[in-house]
Formats: structure tokens, sequence, C-alpha cells
């Protein structure tokens, strides 16, 4: 089993440039012909191909056996899931929105989640939950929030939250080869669809052979000097396109770290980029308090706060729900805008 | 049915009130005289089935260990029904590093492997992963069946709603089964349910469903017979009501003065009159009785000494078993 750090080391084994919704579905695909425990269960994911295409074409080619459309009962679902984990099999249950986490929750958190610990380690529920985030397309306050941080701040499940096609393909084989529950966040406006505006690095190059993405391990997209941006999902898009102007226009360096992992989470690469550059910006597309920058910052805190040249700077949502208008989402939102703004007052400090 | 079929059923029984009697003992010993929920060897919610073995006996008695049991916050009558290892179950009770989850459960969080038993304490929730167990059954090709227990205050949750439709749409082989002991703790049935019987409900889900009255033993043991017969032949799920009785109180603690009938209780025990029944019918003496009883005590005991003797967690493993 060969492992590839898609950030870093050159492609192998046949590149194509694929959108990140295909380079799901052809992990998935590569995963049920290697190993016949694995199956998908889940609202529209057979003859729609998943409402954000990651199960496109797998009803076709592996038949209604084992690509399963479910009626609109999470809760039923998600728990047929973990009982099929706990026998054997290896499920990837879709929750269409994780917005809809809130009428499952219970079989996520404390079933999916707890039976390894609670069990003393006898019963293993080796499953994907695989579930679409984020906003940005004007579909307000229960259809656009990434609550990654809600999902990565109870204990008991992996979370990953890639960014890219290699990278999406890549950590959805790891997480049906984990013996553990995988909670697999794809934001919408990173899977490169054909009805939504997407950023160019939507479609890129993905291996065709099946190397897994580490979970746990941070990537360096783009390596800089003068401050560190930590930030996962759409929202490293955002900060690479950030890092490229500012790199042209105003001769600033940054570095930009792609978390891929929340669970566990990769603090050493963290700390090693903020080592070298002394000032931190955190971009998150989740609610600001009590999440992921919250947790990236007190990493720094708890590890050595004298590495820091300047007050950390963070970049969220606003402790609001998502709004429907136009500007307001924007104003809400980490865009473009919001983070080279918090570039100038990290810089500044 | 045959006589040892009704013994077995009769030994069973007596061996869970024995456990559980057991259980109030231990339990208490140490809460004396104010009673402090958390002190003691068995600190937390105890929530004992005493009065509810007729339930797990006649519909267990039909299982075999390959086949998955899914349990309530009230699993001891169940797991001992179903066959799970004593002496782990109750280490585990004790939170001992010796019992089924190295004392990470208690008991409310009971898992045996063995006999692919669980149980959840969230109301009704234990349902939906035992369709999931029925379900890759079903795609084994196997006859393994799914038996999931649940409370007659969780047929009100949408759990319950959403696994009857899936388990019928789907035709998976699982027995749901309800244990009517009239009381969600202190609310009656007649506050909470608009259905005479939760039986009825099945039709809504396209399944038979069956009320079973009075507690009866035999009764459950013929219903349950048939429902994991078409469970195994591939025809679908069944839903069974069974009208129990909650012999003490929600948990131990409860002083359950909301209950109008505690002076009748001890009338309804279903083992004395199991007993009586199975001594009027010439299949049981008062001697085999007493020689029952005593073989069960010493097989509690022994496990409540195995339990005792199992060390406790070290504090330095609590994060262990996170992930495996």
């Amino acid at each position: 089993m060969s492992v590839t750090d898609s950030a870093t080391a050159p492609p192998r084994g046949g590149v194509r440039r694929l959108t990140t919704a295909r380079a799901v579905a052809e992990g998935i695909a590569q995963e049920m012909e290697r190993d016949p425990r694995v199956f998908v269960l889940g609202e529209d994911i057979g003859a729609y191909g998943g409402i954000f295409g990651a199960t496109g074409g797998l009803l076709e080619k592996f038949g209604p056996g084992r690509v399963r459309d479910t009626p609109i009962s999470e809760t039923a679902f998600i728990g047929l899931g973990i009982g099929a984990a706990v026998e054997g099999m290896r499920p990837i249950v879709e929750l269409m929105f994780a917005d809809f986490f809130g009428v499952a929750m219970d079989q996520i958190y404390n079933h999916m989640a707890k039976i390894h610990y609670e069990s003393g380690g006898n019963v293993r529920v080796p499953m994907v939950l695989m579930t679409a985030t984020g906003g940005g397309y004007g579909d307000a306050e229960q259809h656009s929030q990434c609550l990654w941080g809600t999902f990565a701040h109870l204990p008991g499940m992996k979370v990953v939250v890639p960014s890219n096609p290699a990278d999406a393909k890549g950590l959805m084989i790891s997480a049906i080869r984990d013996e553990n529950p995988v909670v697999y966040m794809f934001h919408k406006g990173v899977m490169g669809l054909p009805w939504m505006a997407k950023n160019p690095r939507a479609i890129g190059p993905v291996p065709q052979s099946g190397d897994e993405v580490p979970i746990g391990r941070a990537a360096v997209a783009r390596e800089g000097t003068d401050a560190t941006v930590v930030t996962l999902s759409l929202s490293v898009h955002h900060a690479l396109d950030v890092a490229e102007q500012m790199a042209e226009a105003d001769g600033i360096s940054l570095e930009v770290i792609d978390l891929r992992s929340l669970v566990p989470l990769d603090r050493q690469t963290i700390m090693s980029s903020v080592a070298k550059t002394g000032r931190l910006l955190i971009v998150d597309e989740d609610y600001q308090s009590f999440g992921v920058s919250g947790e990236v910052a007190a990493t720094v805190a708890e590890t050595d706060p004298g590495m820091l040249r300047a007050p950390v700077v963070r970049v969220a949502v606003p402790d609001v729900p998502i709004p429907y208008a136009r500007p307001l989402e924007r104003a809400v939102l980490p865009g473009p805008d919001r983070i080279r703004d918090g570039v100038h007052r990290l810089l500044k400090a | 049915m045959d006589d040892k079929t009704r013994l077995d059923l009769y030994r069973v029984m007596v061996l869970s009130r024995t456990y559980e009697e057991a259980l109030l003992r231990e339990y208490h010993a140490d809460k004396k005289p104010a009673f402090d929920i958390g002190a003691g060897l068995l600190p937390g919610e105890m929530h004992l089935s005493a009065g509810q073995e007729p339930v797990a006996a006649g519909v267990c008695a039909h299982l075999r260990p390959d086949d998955a049991v899914t349990a309530t916050h009230r699993p001891h009558h169940i797991a001992i029904a179903h066959g799970v290892d004593l002496d782990k179950m109750t280490a585990e009770i004790f939170g001992r590093q010796g019992g089924l989850g190295h004392g990470r459960g208690g008991h409310m969080h009971l898992f045996d492997p063995a006999t692919h038993f669980s149980c959840s304490g969230i109301v009704a929730e234990g349902l939906p992963p035992a369709l999931g167990q029925a379900f890759a059954f079903q795609q084994a090709g196997s006859d393994r069946v799914a038996a999931a227990f649940t409370g007659e205050g969780a047929a009100n949750q949408g759990a319950f709603h959403e696994s009857l439709n899936l388990a019928a749409l789907w035709g998976l082989p699982v027995v749901f089964i309800i244990e009517d002991n009239d009381w969600a703790i202190s609310v009656p049935r007649s506050a909470s349910t608009a259905v005479a019987s939760n039986a009825d409900r099945a039709a809504g889900y396209g399944m038979p469903g069956q009320r079973i009255e009075d507690n009866d033993v035999d009764a459950v043991y013929a219903a349950a017979g048939d429902a994991v017969t078409r469970a195994r032949a591939g025809d679908g799920p069944t839903l069974l009501e069974i009208h129990t009785l909650r012999l003490w109180g929600h948990f131990e603690g409860d002083p359950q003065a909301y209950r109008p009938d505690l002076a009748e209780l001890a009338g309804r025990d279903p083992i004395p009159a199991y007993q009586a029944r199975l001594q009027k019918a010439g299949i049981l003496t008062a001697e085999l009785a007493a020689t029952i009883k005593d073989e069960a005590s010493a097989r509690v005991e022994k496990a409540v000494e195995f339990a005792k003797s199992s060390p406790a967690p070290e504090p330095e493993t609590a994060r262990d078993y996170l992930f495996a």
C-alpha cells in the first residue's frame, strides 16, 4: 500500500485532470472493485449520482445492491451503516448536507463515534460518513454551514476536509480503508460542479492509481516566509489566490497550510511553519468561536507562544447564521477580500 | 411447546431475576444511610429488569449466538437470555478492567461481539444499528436475524418509525420487540401513546404486528417463533409488542410516588405465576424449582465474585480505545 503526499510529491500512476467530484467517485469505485464489503447508501446517490456528484456513475457500475438510494430517514440509514460496519461491511453513507446532522446526530456522535470506546476496543465501526458543506451560492442559513468544528469537537470520529481533486480521491481511499468512523466533508465549492461557479483549483491532476493520502497529515500548499495562513477546504483556494496576488503586487510571501484533516490534527506542520514565519492567520469558513480557528491558535499558544511576532489573526464566520442576501453572505464568509485584509492586519502588527 | 422448552424458559427467567436481585443488593449495599447515586461499587443510574423476564426469555429462545440483538438502557435480562458471558458482563457493570468494555461502557453500554449483542442508553436509537446488522446478514445470503428490543415509550420516537419503514422497504431480517411496561419513567402509556396497541402501527409499514397480553412467556415464545422464522426465511420484519411489567422503579432510587399500582405488583410477578403453571402441568416440582434457584444463585454469585476480583482500570488508560 503506497502513500503519496499529493501536494508535494509528483503524481504517479497516470494522471488526468478531473473535477473533485469525479475524483471522489473514482476513489469510491476503485475501492468497491477492490473490496466487496464496500457499499454506498444515501439520498439520491444512485440514479442522480449524488446531488454534488460524489457518487456519479457508481449505480451503473455496481448496481442497486451496492449503491442504494434511501428514504429520507437519516437516523435509520446512518444507523444502518453503523450496524453493517459492526458486522464487517464497509459502508459509505452520504448525509446530503452537513446542515442536516440535526435530524440524525444521535446515531453519529452517540453511536458511530462511541461504540469502539465503550466496547473497550472490542467492536469496530469502519464506516465513512460523507457530507457536503459550505456556502457562497445563496443557499442561506440551513444549507450553507461547514460545521466541521462541531464534528471535530466530539471524540471518536476522524474528520477529513479535502480541498482539491487529488487529495479528495486519496483521502476517500484512506477513509474507506480506515478501521474507524471517518467523517468526510467536502465543500460544494471544491467539487467542480458544472452548475456552480468554481475556482480553477476544483479541477486538477489526479493519479489513476489507488494511492492513499494519509489521514492526519496537512500539506504545505504554498511555501512562503512572511506569514503562515492555516486553512482548509474551499478557503485554501481563496488563500492561494490571495497569496499569488500579494506576491506579485506587494512582494509578500505567504505560506499556505492546507489542514486536509482535522482529526487527527497535524499540529507539527502548523508549528513548523509558524516557527519559520512568526505570524499566523487562520482562515476558516466555519463559525469563529469555539471551533477550528481557536484550536489552531491554542496549539501555538500551548506549545510556544514565543514564536509569534504578532498576535494571531482569525478570518472566519462571525458567529451569525449564514444570511441569504448576497451582500450579507459575502460579508460573513471568508472570501479573498477578508483574507487580504487579514494579511494586512497581521503584517502591520 | 414441549416440557423441556418450558423448563428452559423458566430457568432463564429465574437466572435473570436472581441476577437483578444480586445487583439490587450490591447497588444499595454501600449507598446507606443516605442514597448517593454516585457512591459505592456500582455508581450511576441502574435500570433493573425484574418483571420483564418473559420478553427476553421468550424471544431469545429462538436466537442463535450468531444472531444480533440490540437492547435498551434496561438490558440485563436480554443479555442473559441471549447468552452474553455473565462474568464479563458483571465486571463491566462493576466498571472493571475484566469487563466486556474494560469498564468503559457500564450497564447501559454492553457490547459482546461473541453474541452480537449491544445496547444503547438512548431511547429508540438502538433500532437503526440493528437494521445494519440485519442488512449485513441479508447481503451475505445467510439466515441470521437481528432482534431489536425497545420500550413502549420509544415507539413515539422518530428513530422507531424510520427503522420500521426502512426494514420493511428492504425486507430486512429483523424482529422488533416492544417491551410495554406501561411506564415511560413516570408517564403512563395512556398519556404518551395515541393507539391502544403499538402492534397496530405495523400495518402502517406493511409488516405483520402482534400484541401479546399478560406477560405470558409461552405466548411470547410462540409469537417470536413465527417472527424469527419469517425473518430467517427472507420474509422480512415483524413487530411484536409484549405487555410486560416493570416490577421495580425506572431506576434504583426512583420513589415511584406517581404509581398507583404498587400494592398489586407482587401479585402480577410473572415468575411465581409461571412456576405455578408448570407445577400444575406436572413439568416442575417444588424441589426442582428450588434446585433451579440454587443453581442460578451459584452462577450469579460466581459472576459477582469475578467482577469484584477484577482490577479497576488504571486512570492513565482513560484515553485508550478512542480509535482502532
